[in-house]
């Protein structure tokens, strides 16, 4: 389906992506990431295993950058390893978990029928099966299959409630006229799933997305915490912060460090989905209200791009920018 | 109309500033406006959407939103309006003016009775007490012309019909016997036949009142019909106003003579319409000079530089340079405006040598009602079409003419679906639907396309117009590069840039996002293109341009069309053969021409003498057939004519000829040239 997806909404939709700056910028700093998480444990020669006793719970030196923990692990390479394993969990959980409710709830409420009720009573299924219960069960046959099945059960328990919102928009979409037409027109409907239903859910997925990154790295350490996932001597980012809670007061560079990391990891991700969800709809600009900080962002923006005579501007920039 | 009668309402130098949003400039939606009503006269304001019409009116009475600021002189017999407190202005809404809205469903409260809002009304005014405010609401009622006014005082709102509503809106609105109405759009929602009713009903609330009457309108027709007098506004302000046979036979300003030229007739036979080009301005930032100057042929450079006042003499006024030279010459519209030739229809003899198209016989659909919210079972059926015969040949217009309810979507939407029908036979090319393989209907849905009513809806908001316009293609696996050809083509067809392929539905007017939904239906080549309504949302002058669009492309492609509408005047003016809908079923069809002048079906004669003629003389010489009440409800199968409920003629006949409406229903005799489902169509 992908494959023939539209190339020019996907052109427009690119270059309106790269001309945002919410998005380049979370974009880079997305990149910088995962080049500090796999790049920068060469950096020091210390390992994330490894222990110095002769520094235990030691502030940030020239010798441990950021600092020991208790027994003397070093806090940086710790914190690498963390989020080596974080950045790909909270980016697969979250696009796993919003890929199958969009797909789940879209053609539950486009096929409607017979379709909706098998699908609806299996998201309610799922929705009031506990799921500790159903993961201690599994967890000793997964327990060697690494970290990917970690991925796919994080996933399947975060998807349900999307998956009933977005039934509930195709069931309104589906009476759309231009759904009708694209119906009348003989267009298949998993390409009108595709294309007309599923990029009219697009903002509120999106939203969606960016939250459940930051749910998926703070859910796998209550994983953890039940055996089962990062096990030690590894460590997450969650079991880092979920350990240096306690000693944030007293041992700041045990908790902050690790903390600091997430919070610009979601925020990154929270700017990317942005201007994806901006990108995704054309009347972003035009129909929202934007507060007194984006509009002087959009004003400077504007007479930057005034200078260079940019075209397609639409015409609300070009009144900041004269206003 | 004695210009000795004293001003009632005068309005002076009226200003409406909307703060501006997003920190985008101020709109300025009412730019100086000067009305003068006097008492008990009617005064009509027509306009497109976006000229200022109803924000005038709505200022007025003081019912603008916060984000509004009004300037200038609103005074009633000597007292300003315009700063007076809240508490003031209260005493004088529903007091001294009353309002009727545009749509009657969201003016009355869905939770009280009916006769309860009436009352209220009355007793807001005048010190009564409950029984006494009660037994008027029931003379309102009864006034308006709603049968049974004891049972209609405790309806809800949501029992009445769309028609009723509105008079009972008229009833609350003249319940204090108001100086001035102000009805703001009051039949746009409506059917044309419930149209002429309430037109009725306003007349006679005038008349029993001696209200001044305030008739805001897009319609020409209604304007013509109701007004003494006449404002036209464009971009906020008014451009002219004249006594209403003055206006219409001798306009002194370009805009009214274009709109005139531009609405299609009742009376009048095709031929290319008289388009006004280019759009209304955005009133934010208005340049110098007359605001309808990138419009007017007329415009020269003395336009551009300072806007003409309102001037003229003896009450006919006109905001125009060239108003005197109109004024001398009297221009016809065609003389003015440049006309697109249309290249000439071929118009064959003999229609039944022609291929047929489309083919629809004794055409069903019903729908269950379902009741019980656990298990759900049928207590009922609705019938919305029930025997319906269709028949388009190659090159043909058929317009599919009927009011709201009476099965046009059901059948559309079954003629669309390409599958069995409930009862009867759909043949599209030659092919029962009935009997078709999945694929064969794939391959068919490439002669059949629609275009839709609203042109906003039915373009995907997220999909860039180039995309929207391949659909069809991509549906019917055309290769890539003959779609990327053939859109810059399609585009230049229906008058638009190749190089808006780029831009979405949004940044298009309503007029070019109706052009785009022709694009995409023309992409694949159809015989057969299905119009719902494709110009009832739009405005007039709009309207012209894609109706010659519609009747260039027809001629050039060889293409049929299913004319949908319920706009009588557009169907006489497009289409070749009519098929009138009465309650799910066809009750006359034939030539267009022989219909209109001739009908046979009393139905079609109704529907007809309702719809008013943007012309008052002809307006005033007509005999109007009003039909009483709504058409009944399709939960049950009536034995006999549907159409014996309302009909004027069973009304005459005797007992013999009644009995047999009301036990034989009429067949339509599909096979003559024109024909009608009435047992006495013939005299």
């Amino acid at each position: 389906m992908a494959g023939d997806a539209p190339r020019s909404r996907g052109r427009l939709v690119l270059a309106r992506l790269l001309a945002s700056p919410g998005v380049v910028i979370g974009g880079g700093i997305v990149v910088l990431l995962f080049l500090l998480a796999f790049v920068g444990p060469y950096l020091t020669h210390w390992k994330y295993t490894d222990i110095d006793y002769t520094a235990l719970r030691q502030p940030p030196s020239a010798q441990h950058w950021f600092g020991t923990a208790g027994l003397g692990q070093d806090v940086y390479a710790q914190t690498l390893r963390g989020l080596q394993k974080s950045l790909i969990i909270g980016l697969l959980v979250a696009l796993l978990s919003t890929c199958l409710a969009g797909l789940v709830g879209a053609c539950a409420g486009y096929f409607g029928g017979w379709t909706d009720r098998l699908l609806i009573f299996f998201v309610d299924l799922m929705l009031v099966f506990p799921s500790f219960l159903i993961i201690t069960i599994v967890s000793p046959r997964l327990k060697n299959s690494g970290w990917l099945a970690f991925v796919v059960l994080l996933a399947a328990f975060n998807w349900m409630i999307t998956a009933r919102v977005v039934r509930s928009m195709t069931i309104s979409l589906k009476e759309r006229e231009f759904v009708r037409a694209a119906r009348f027109m003989g267009v298949r409907p998993l390409r009108i799933i595709w294309r007309h239903i599923l990029p009219n859910c697009a903002s509120y997925l999106i939203v969606d997305a960016t939250i459940a990154v930051g749910a998926a790295v703070m859910n796998e350490t209550m994983l953890s915490y039940f055996g089962f996932g990062v096990q030690p001597p590894d460590v997450s980012l969650g079991t880092l912060i979920a350990d240096g809670t306690d000693s944030a007061p007293t041992y700041p560079w045990m908790f902050y460090f690790a903390a600091g990391l997430l919070v610009l990891f979601v925020l990154a991700v929270n700017l990317v989905g942005d201007g994806l969800r901006d990108a995704l709809d054309p009347t972003a600009a035009a129909g929202r209200r934007p507060s007194r900080r984006t509009l002087r962002a959009l004003r400077r923006r504007a007479a930057a791009t005034a200078a260079v005579g940019s075209r397609g501007t639409p015409p609300a920039l070009d009144a900041e920018g004269t206003a | 109309m004695t210009t000795t009668a004293t001003e009632l309402l005068t309005v002076r130098d009226l200003r409406v500033d909307f703060a501006g949003a997003r920190g985008r400039g101020t709109v300025t939606a009412v730019r100086g406006v000067d009305l003068t009503l006097r008492r008990g006269e009617t005064l009509g304001i027509v306009g497109e959407s976006g000229s200022g019409k109803s924000v005038t009116a709505l200022s007025v009475l003081g019912l603008l939103p916060g984000t509004a600021a009004v300037h200038g002189s609103v005074t009633l017999d000597g007292r300003e309006l315009i700063g007076l407190p809240p508490g003031e202005l209260t005493r004088i809404r529903g007091r001294r003016i009353a309002m009727v809205f545009q749509d009657p469903l969201s003016a009355f409260t869905p939770v009280y009775r009916i006769g309860d809002q009436i009352a209220e009304a009355v007793r807001a005014h005048q010190k009564t007490d409950k029984t006494a405010a009660r037994r008027r609401a029931a003379e309102l009622l009864d006034l308006v012309g709603i049968p049974d006014p004891q049972r209609a005082l405790d309806s809800f709102p949501h029992e009445f019909s769309g028609g009723m509503r509105q008079r009972a809106m008229i009833a609350m609105a003249v319940a204090n016997e108001p100086d001035i109405l102000l009805a703001d759009e009051p039949t746009t929602a409506l059917d044309v036949t419930i149209q002429a009713q309430v037109l009725d009903v306003l007349r006679t609330a005038q008349r029993e009142t001696g209200a001044a009457l305030v008739l805001v309108s897009h319609d020409l027709g209604v304007i013509a019909q109701m007004a003494d007098r006449v404002a036209v506004m464009y971009a906020g302000r008014v451009v002219e106003t004249a006594p209403v046979d003055e206006l219409f036979g001798a306009p002194r300003h370009p805009y009214t003579l274009g709109l005139i030229g531009a609405v299609p007739r009742l009376d009048r036979d095709g031929g290319p319409l008289v388009p006004i080009p280019g759009n209304p301005p955005a009133l934010v930032d208005l340049p110098p000079g007359c605001p309808f100057a990138p419009r007017c042929p007329l415009a020269g450079d003395d336009c551009r530089t300072a806007e003409p006042p309102l001037t003229g003499s003896d009450g006919h006024q006109a905001a125009c340079l060239r108003a005197d030279r109109l004024a001398a010459e009297r221009p016809a519209p065609a003389d003015v405006y440049p006309v697109p030739p249309l290249p000439p229809a071929a118009r064959p003899v003999d229609r039944s040598r022609l291929p047929q198209v489309l083919r629809v016989t004794g055409l069903a659909k019903t729908f269950p009602v379902l009741k019980g919210t656990v298990v759900k079972r049928k207590v009922g059926e609705v019938y919305a079409v029930d025997g319906v015969h269709l028949d388009i040949r190659r090159g043909e217009t058929l317009g599919l003419v009927g009011e709201s309810g009476s099965g046009k979507s059901t059948t559309l939407f079954e003629i669309l679906g390409l599958t069995a029908p409930e009862a009867g036979r759909i043949e599209l090319l030659g092919q029962d639907t009935a009997a078709l393989s999945r694929e064969a209907v794939h391959r068919l849905r490439a002669q059949l396309q629609i275009v839709f009513q609203d042109p906003m809806a039915s373009l995907d908001p997220r999909l860039p117009i180039g995309d929207i316009i391949a659909e069809p293609l991509q549906a019917q696996r055309a290769p890539r590069e003959r779609i990327a050809a053939l859109i810059p083509e399609l585009l230049t067809k229906v008058g638009l840039e190749p190089a808006h392929a780029a831009r979405y539905p949004h940044e298009f007017s309503g007029g070019q996002r109706q052009r785009v939904s022709i694009a995409r239906a023309l992409a694949v080549s159809p015989q057969l293109l299905v119009l719902d309504e494709p110009v009832s949302a739009l405005d007039v002058s709009i309207q012209a341009g894609v109706l010659n669009l519609l009747q260039e492309l027809k001629a050039t492609l060889d293409l049929s069309y299913l004319f949908v509408s319920h706009d009588l005047s557009v169907i006489r003016h497009l289409a070749d053969r009519v098929s009138v809908m009465y309650l799910g079923r066809t009750v006359e069809q034939g030539p267009v021409a022989e219909v209109f002048t001739t009908a046979r079906h009393p139905y079609t004669r109704a529907l007809l003498s309702a719809v008013p003629l943007p012309d008052p003389a002809a307006e005033r010489g007509r005999t109007r057939i009003l039909l009483p009440g709504d058409p009944p409800s399709p939960t049950s199968r009536p034995v006999g004519c549907a159409f014996r409920t309302r009909c004027p003629l069973y009304a005459t006949l005797g007992g013999e000829q009644r009995s047999r409406c009301e036990q034989q229903a009429p067949a339509l005799d599909t096979a003559a040239e024109h024909g009608a489902a009435c047992h006495w169509g013939g005299e």
